[in-house]
């Protein structure tokens, strides 16, 4: 085949993938691969699912959601390019994306520059603080999860900490929030050891936190890391609790752990894990148990926290443009800031102009586990 | 003095990891001169396939041997596609294909086994022995076992056994070797496999530590590289004394320095001695014929 063959076929196919005309545009850039895979795969699979569920049902005021995702592999390089690609080449009204803070921060201005209504589903506090007009997020920011997890601690009577911190983007940003609330949370961090995300004993840090007299231990860190520190707590026999962070919040992290390591570890987390223990007027218990059961059913994978912030991303959007009766950004963003009482699966979201988050604490749900299974632990 | 215990057997642990990983490492080099960047990628093979073996109902010691076997058809296979059409080209060139192999096998990896982290149980259970105010899991004594059992393995492979020597005798020159009669297709053949089947056992016995993913190779491989070129590339001994030394000195690092400076100060002192001693701790003098 000649160049030229190529190119014409090439200009052929794009011509082909280009969407019909009446079609939303949503755009997505996600971590689809490399090492935050194990969160954007869940993102992309659920927003894909919904996505077809939606059309399936006649779409967005009778028009059909055109997705859009890429895979930035978690590099703030690539998810930069892609926002361009999405902006000029595709055409979208609004983006979702963003699976890590990194990128997420790499394609702000982009998105500002633009004017694109954009949908975070990464952790930092950043993202959302100073306000911009043009992003939102869904997840909790790490912030809370700290504040979260002293309060616990408080109401335990612990207030000297033993941070073990990984040394990955979610494990630094959680280690310099946590330290920045302590004082006002009324608890003293005695210990401040951090490991790498592969490593594979942490018993070194863990000892020296044992002999810094503290009385509790939080690990902020996802990944495989916090499954180590759980088991190593375990092994030397530390008499002072383990509180995990929300990066933990999947199966996946006590079948890791081991049930016999995770017994007793405390985590703040969505609703989501513990859908069928939610109290039955609580508002979020079929949103929860809904999305868990079509995501179980078409992956054949456990449902994770991750995935939600996916969901409710779509369907805050969703309802947005609803309410905008227009595809115009400006018009959407408009109506993105104006959501209220959204119940999804992070808790229930409330947009303001000076909150993009739109969470309170009462979103997170502190959780024990027990036998290998979540449990809620009663305020 | 518990607490020196406590990092001596965390150093061990790590230890003992990189030295089963840089065990590995040693017969492609030692037949062909090449490093061989996918040994990460076997490693992660014989975890992953491990995993899925023992979730599919097999006992673990008969998916321990599936993994490792499937494992070595992937090294032999990696030789007969990658390597040996390139025969001929320089050193350089096929370490860069061994490279490319890592990246394709690692692609392959997660579209078969998916991105999760996975692991399965310990050997002998998770009960820590406790030694003075220490402890340690027996998993990672099965790691230290395995490697020492490797280490003894291919220590009698290479001065005792006629292929054993036959692998040296390729690395040396290899069309020497041909003329003696020695068949250095079938020296590669085996050296891909053996070196695939170590880094399976490395990933079978070290899974129930390190946990395993699709991506675990990378890291492995570039720790367990660091302890090959500390100990002295191709040296069973080196790669034993460098893994272990590895370990020790990052846990030594984390215990009485600081946790922060564990990784650099491993790579500091590998720096040093590479400086002092080019050859690595226990690596053969080589000599130039100008």
């Amino acid at each position: 085949m000649t160049i030229r063959t190529l190119m014409t076929t090439a200009a052929a196919l794009s011509a082909l993938a280009a969407p019909a005309m009446a079609d939303i545009n949503i755009g997505a850039s996600l971590a689809e691969t490399g090492p935050a895979a194990f969160l954007g795969d869940p993102e992309a699979k659920t927003l894909r699912m919904e996505v077809d569920k939606i059309n399936a049902a006649g779409g967005i005021n009778g028009e059909q959601i055109n997705l859009i995702i890429y895979d930035d592999g978690g590099d703030a390089n690539k998810a930069k390019t892609f926002a361009t690609r999405l902006v000029e080449d595709d055409e979208v009204v609004a983006v979702i994306g963003g699976t890590t803070t990194g990128p997420t921060m790499a394609m702000i201005p982009v998105f500002e520059d633009a004017e694109i209504p954009f949908i975070s589903l990464a952790g930092a506090v950043e993202i959302i603080e100073p306000v911009n007009p043009w992003v939102f997020k869904t997840p909790h920011t790490d912030r809370m999860a700290c504040e979260k997890i002293f309060a616990d601690m408080k109401a335990q009577g612990f207030s000297k900490v033993g941070m073990i911190s990984g040394s990955d983007g979610f494990g630094k940003s959680m280690q310099a929030q946590c330290k920045g609330v302590a004082e006002a949370a009324g608890v003293e961090i005695v210990a401040d050891e951090v490991y790498g995300p592969q490593d594979a004993d942490m018993t070194p840090q863990l000892t020296n936190i044992k002999g810094s007299g503290a009385e509790a231990i939080l690990n902020s860190g996802m990944g495989q890391g916090p499954a180590v520190v759980t088991r190593n707590h375990t092994q030397l026999a530390i008499d002072a609790p383990l509180y995990q962070s929300h990066g933990v919040a999947s199966k996946q992290f006590i079948e890791l752990a081991g049930t016999e390591a995770a017994e007793g570890v405390r985590l703040p987390a969505a609703a989501l894990l513990v859908a069928d223990q939610l109290a039955d007027d609580n508002p979020q218990k079929p949103v929860v148990q809904g999305y868990r059961d079509e995501y179980e059913a078409e992956t054949g994978e456990d449902v994770s926290t991750f995935g939600g912030h996916a969901y409710d991303a779509l369907y805050i959007l969703k309802a947005a443009i609803e309410k905008a009766g227009s595809t115009e950004p400006a018009a959407i963003r408009d109506a993105l800031e104006q959501t209220t009482g959204f119940v999804g699966t992070a808790g229930e979201v409330n947009y303001t102009p000076e909150d993009h988050l739109g969470l309170t604490l009462d979103a997170f749900e502190m959780l024990e586990i027990k036998d290998g299974e979540w449990t809620i632990v009663a305020e | 003095m518990s607490e020196l215990l406590q990092f001596l057997f965390s150093g061990l642990t790590v230890g003992a990891v990189y030295a089963l990983v840089a065990l590995g490492f040693t017969i492609i080099y030692n037949a062909s001169d090449v490093v061989n960047f996918a040994q990460g990628e076997f490693v992660m093979l014989g975890g992953m396939l491990t995993v899925f073996a023992y979730a599919a109902g097999l006992p673990l010691i008969l998916a321990a041997i599936v993994a490792i076997i499937v494992t070595a058809a992937v090294g032999v296979a990696l030789n007969k596609l990658a390597i040996e059409p390139a025969r001929g080209a320089p050193v350089v060139s096929l370490i860069i294909i061994t490279i490319g192999a890592s990246i394709f096998l690692r692609g392959v990896a997660q579209v078969l086994f998916g991105k999760q982290i996975h692991r399965f149980p310990s050997f002998s259970g998770d009960t820590p022995f406790r030694i003075g105010g220490a402890t340690i899991l027996p998993q990672s004594l099965w790691v230290i076992a395995g490697g020492l059992a490797v280490f003894y393995a291919l220590y009698l492979f290479f001065t005792k056994t006629l292929t054993g020597k036959a692998v040296l005798a390729t690395s040396n020159n290899r069309l020497a070797a041909q003329l003696v009669g020695i068949n250095t297709n079938w020296v590669m053949t085996l050296s891909f496999a053996l070196s695939a089947g170590i880094g399976a056992l490395a990933g079978v016995l070290v899974t129930p530590i390190t946990n395993t993913s699709y991506d675990v190779g990378i890291a492995l491989a570039l720790k367990g590289f660091a302890a090959a070129m500390l100990g002295g590339m191709g040296n069973p001994k080196g790669a034993l004394v460098g893994g272990i030394l590895l370990g020790i000195i990052e846990a030594m690092t984390a215990g009485y320095l600081s946790s922060q400076y564990k990784d650099a100060a491993a790579f500091v002192v590998i720096l040093l001695v590479l400086f002092i001693m080019p050859q690595g701790l226990f690596g053969a003098k080589q000599t130039e014929r100008v």
